[in-house]
């Protein structure tokens, strides 16, 4: 068994990693280790954890920017941040009540796994917000790229394509995130009783409005309570936001009635959302995360509700499904990649046990070419393929 | 005399002419096709008017296919390609080369599809920015980025340099509101990256293509967001006695948790210049006026105004005019989109891109001014203040070499000093030819080489738009 090593500094990572690289060696890259279970397993030669490299090394409340290294906790960025009432607008979802994990969270892994929450639909995803990065490639060699400012076009963006590469390309050193300020007030409408299409077509109805919904999710019945309940969030200045949910209450009406929840209980409420809370039980269930046109998701779920059994709701006014079932021999999923390619949409099982993410394609199977081209980048980036070996593909 | 290089044409390639233009016309019909000299000239530049250079050839494609076919003929030919929307490029990304042949899209115009309850569209590449907006419009949708150049530049550009607009401060640039593309790499492959979800399936090649200055192949179609307009929009003219002050309270503004849809920046120069053009009712007796731009319903929008006007005058605002009507409002942007045009009447001028931290704004001004005055040249100041991306345009003459020269020694000084500030060489503009050779400024060695790798994983024998983005020298393939 190799034993974690946790560097404090960037020069000695470019130094480890070269001597790995020059003897064929492969690392596994852990930051705070709460969504090491994302993608298929790893079995790596040496681990190398970034929980020594820590800290926030620029933070400008006034230029919406915040520079931190990698393994810096997240509860560190937010409290920074918090205090001058601003927030990482893309809502990162945490995966430690999904995935059973314990530990902190790092700005380094959410940049890794590419991780956003409800409000992607308005304000971005993690990649939008992402503006620079510094990391170590493969050859052991310290790169950075992008900056701290809002837009910049530079050079070829290896920002975004790190971002959601899972530590596949280059470890991480250092990242530079934009934010936005905290919205003065939240809350919700809510309307119940509606079928997934009637329910995806109210948040398109919303969605397409000028009131500027930061959160729409659909909650079929017996996920959360007995009736379903469709949600669309609005979050602005105080006076606005009374405007806001009044107008949009006027346009739905047609759908059926809504009432509003507060503040109060509108937050826990999107808390839950964003980490996937309906689904966290039973612990034994495997869970997909399906991404689609918003007006698929609800064709999707009625495809596969004919052939097996699950529980599951909808985020980004339907294009995202979250999706529970038995994890069973293949947790269905040649069922689930069949409407995936029939919709052009795509899946990712989040939660499986480890022989089953070993034996399964975890991320949506990519044509030959865009495989070519990844395998390509991988090796441009990672010439020895000592990074997470098969973490995104198996031999990649 | 000019200071930017062009590789020297491959005489192989040269010579090969007729048989590279024969093997075109077999893919292409003969409308499709531009050899004679008289037509080529019209793709000889792009809006870096100073520099030209005679393509081999041009084609004009009608289909993915065609473009694939071309592609594939010219990778097995070993010839160099420049892709090329509307040529509207200010760092001449889409310059030619006398050994390449220029591929344009412009046949390729159609919008496909619009889809208002998913909020998209697909468009071919070729279309212009502003007619997908122009197509939405009735529905109460636009496509949100918004390049002054709108009327003529095409979605395969802006995807090729990633264009922003006035309006990117809110709704972000061409990068956060495309979700997929046809592309085609250059030995013909063709692939479909992204789709009609929120997020890549895999790596975020998106995200790379996105602003690759036409080097990893060519996006024949695009899948666009489409947003709602918000209910109403009403820009506001802010006028001080000193850019300082307007540095000032844009930076407030942000820091107040305000983010306005725009806030734009003139100095006195841009004022007189595009006021003498649009008559939107500038103010003349300033130094330096925000375009602040607020949206949403009008008790919406006057609570905002009351807010931003109180940190305006907290700054010795001299003068705040609303305006009062929708053709007002036109006039005001119109004013502030026509300033390059409006400019270019009084005096050729070359257009830097340099974005910088807010915080450094009226420190690069005031230096802007220093550097271009001890050139013995003038200088106007017009660009997107909320998101630091500055745009000073040096005024010269084109005709007199010397002065062509300084003018550019002069941009080199004032994107150096933008990289020093904390900021980088291109916020939206691209690095084309005309800031290739200052890449090193920004980057290192390893920084560019890891660039270069991941470039020649698409197209490893750099035959894509090649003298573009990195200095010439010191090529890396796979």
């Amino acid at each position: 068994m190799n034993v974690t090593k946790w560097p404090k500094s960037e020069d000695v990572f470019a130094e480890l990693i070269r001597s790995c690289s020059d003897d064929g060696r492969t690392i596994r890259i852990e930051g705070g280790g709460t969504r090491a279970a994302l993608g298929r397993p790893v079995a790596a030669d040496e681990v190398l954890s970034t929980h020594g490299l820590s800290g926030v090394t620029l933070y400008e409340p006034s230029e919406l920017v915040i520079s931190a290294k990698a393994g810096t906790p997240l509860f560190e960025i937010e409290a920074a941040i918090s205090a001058h009432h601003q927030m990482l607008p893309f809502e990162p979802m945490d995966h430690r009540g999904l995935l059973g994990t314990a530990g902190e969270p790092t700005i380094g892994g959410v940049a890794a796994c590419g991780v956003s929450g409800p409000r992607r639909i308005q304000q971005g995803a993690a990649r939008d917000h992402l503006l620079g990065i510094r990391f170590v490639n493969g050859r052991g060699e310290i790169v950075k790229s992008g900056g701290r400012v809002m837009k910049n076009v530079t050079g070829l963006d290896l920002v975004k394509l790190s971002c959601g590469a899972y530590g596949t390309l280059g470890l991480l050193t250092e990242v530079t995130f934009k934010l936005r300020p905290k919205p003065q007030r939240t809350g919700t409408l809510a309307i119940n009783g509606l079928d997934d299409a009637r329910a995806v077509a109210a948040l398109s109805m919303a969605l397409g409005s000028p009131f500027e919904v930061s959160a729409a999710a659909h909650l079929p019945a017996g996920v959360v309570g007995n009736a379903a309940c469709t949600l669309l969030r609005i979050e602005n200045f105080a006076d606005s936001l009374d405007y806001r949910l009044g107008e949009l209450a006027k346009l739905l009406a047609e759908i059926g009635p809504s009432r509003r929840l507060e503040e109060l209980e509108s937050l826990p409420l999107w808390r839950d959302i964003r980490d996937v809370a309906p689904l966290v039980a039973p612990r034994a269930h495997a869970v997909w995360r399906i991404s689609a046109a918003p007006t698929d998701g609800p064709k999707i779920v009625a495809a596969l509700q004919a052939q097996f059994s699950f529980r599951h709701f909808y985020d980004w006014g339907g294009g995202l499904v979250w999706l529970a079932c038995e994890a069973g021999e293949h947790a269905n999923a040649a069922a689930i990649r069949a409407q995936t390619k029939a919709f052009n949409a795509h899946a990712m099982l989040v939660r499986a046990p480890d022989a089953l993410r070993a034996r399964l394609d975890v991320f949506e199977p990519q044509a030959a070419g865009l495989m070519l081209l990844t395998a390509g980048i991988k090796r441009s980036m990672d010439p020895q393929g000592i990074f997470n070996p098969g973490r995104m593909y198996a031999g990649v | 005399m000019t200071q930017i290089a062009f590789p020297t044409p491959d005489p192989l390639i040269l010579a090969r002419r007729d048989a590279i233009l024969a093997g075109l016309a077999e893919i292409l019909p003969g409308e499709c096709v531009i050899s004679s000299e008289n037509e080529r000239r019209a793709y000889e530049t792009d809006a870096l008017t100073a520099y030209r250079r005679m393509p081999l050839a041009v084609v004009l494609p009608r289909s993915t296919q065609e473009v694939s076919a071309v592609l594939k003929f010219c990778h097995q030919q070993g010839v160099k390609v420049v892709p090329r929307g509307a040529g509207t490029s200010l760092a001449g990304g889409a310059i030619p080369q006398e050994d390449a042949v220029v591929i344009g899209i412009s046949k390729m115009n159609r919008i496909l599809d619009i889809d208002y309850a998913n909020r998209v569209a697909r468009v071919e590449t070729g279309v212009t920015n502003l007619s997908i907006t122009d197509a939405v419009m009735p529905e109460g949708f636009f496509y949100a980025p918004d390049p002054s150049s709108q009327l003529a530049c095409t979605i395969a550009g802006n995807i090729g340099m990633n264009s922003g607009g006035a309006h990117c401060l809110k709704y972000g640039v061409t990068v956060n509101n495309i979700l997929g593309v046809k592309f085609v790499l250059m030995d013909g492959t063709i692939l479909d990256i992204g789709g009609p979800a929120l997020d890549p399936a895999g790596l975020d090649l998106l995200g790379l293509i996105i602003g690759s200055e036409g080097q990893l192949g060519i996006a024949t179609e695009a899948t666009v967001r489409l947003l709602r307009s918000a209910e109403g929009a009403r820009p506001v003219l802010f006028g001080f006695d000193s850019s300082e002050d307007a540095g000032a309270c844009v930076a407030a503004v942000i820091g107040a948790g305000l983010v306005p849809v725009a806030m734009e920046f003139m100095d006195k120069p841009a004022i007189e210049i595009c006021e003498a053009f649009a008559h939107a009712g500038y103010p003349l007796d300033v130094d330096a006026m925000l375009i602040i731009e607020v949206e949403g319903s009008g008790s919406e929008m006057a609570a905002q105004l009351q807010r931003i006007i109180e940190i305006a005058k907290l700054h010795r605002v001299k003068v705040v005019k609303e305006s009062k009507s929708a053709m007002e409002t036109a006039l005001i942007w119109k004013g502030r989109k026509s300033a390059f045009g409006a400019t270019g009447r009084v005096a050729d001028y070359i257009c830097m891109d340099g974005t910088v931290p807010t915080s450094q704004l009226v420190h690069v001004l005031a230096r802007t001014g220093e550097i271009v005055a001890s050139y013995g040249l003038r200088v106007a100041n017009v660009f997107h203040a909320g998101d630091g991306n500055m745009h000073p345009l040096i005024l010269y003459n084109v005709n007199d070499p010397a002065e062509q020269e300084k003018a550019e020694q002069a941009g080199n000084d004032i994107l150096r000093l933008c990289v020093d500030a904390g900021g980088c060489l291109t916020g939206e503009h691209g690095v084309g030819i005309e800031k290739r050779d200052l890449m090193r400024h920004q980057f290192s060695e390893e920084d560019l080489a890891q660039q270069m790798r991941v470039r020649a994983a698409f197209d490893p024998q750099w035959l894509l738009n090649p003298a573009k983005v990195f200095p010439l020298d010191g090529r890396l393939a796979a």
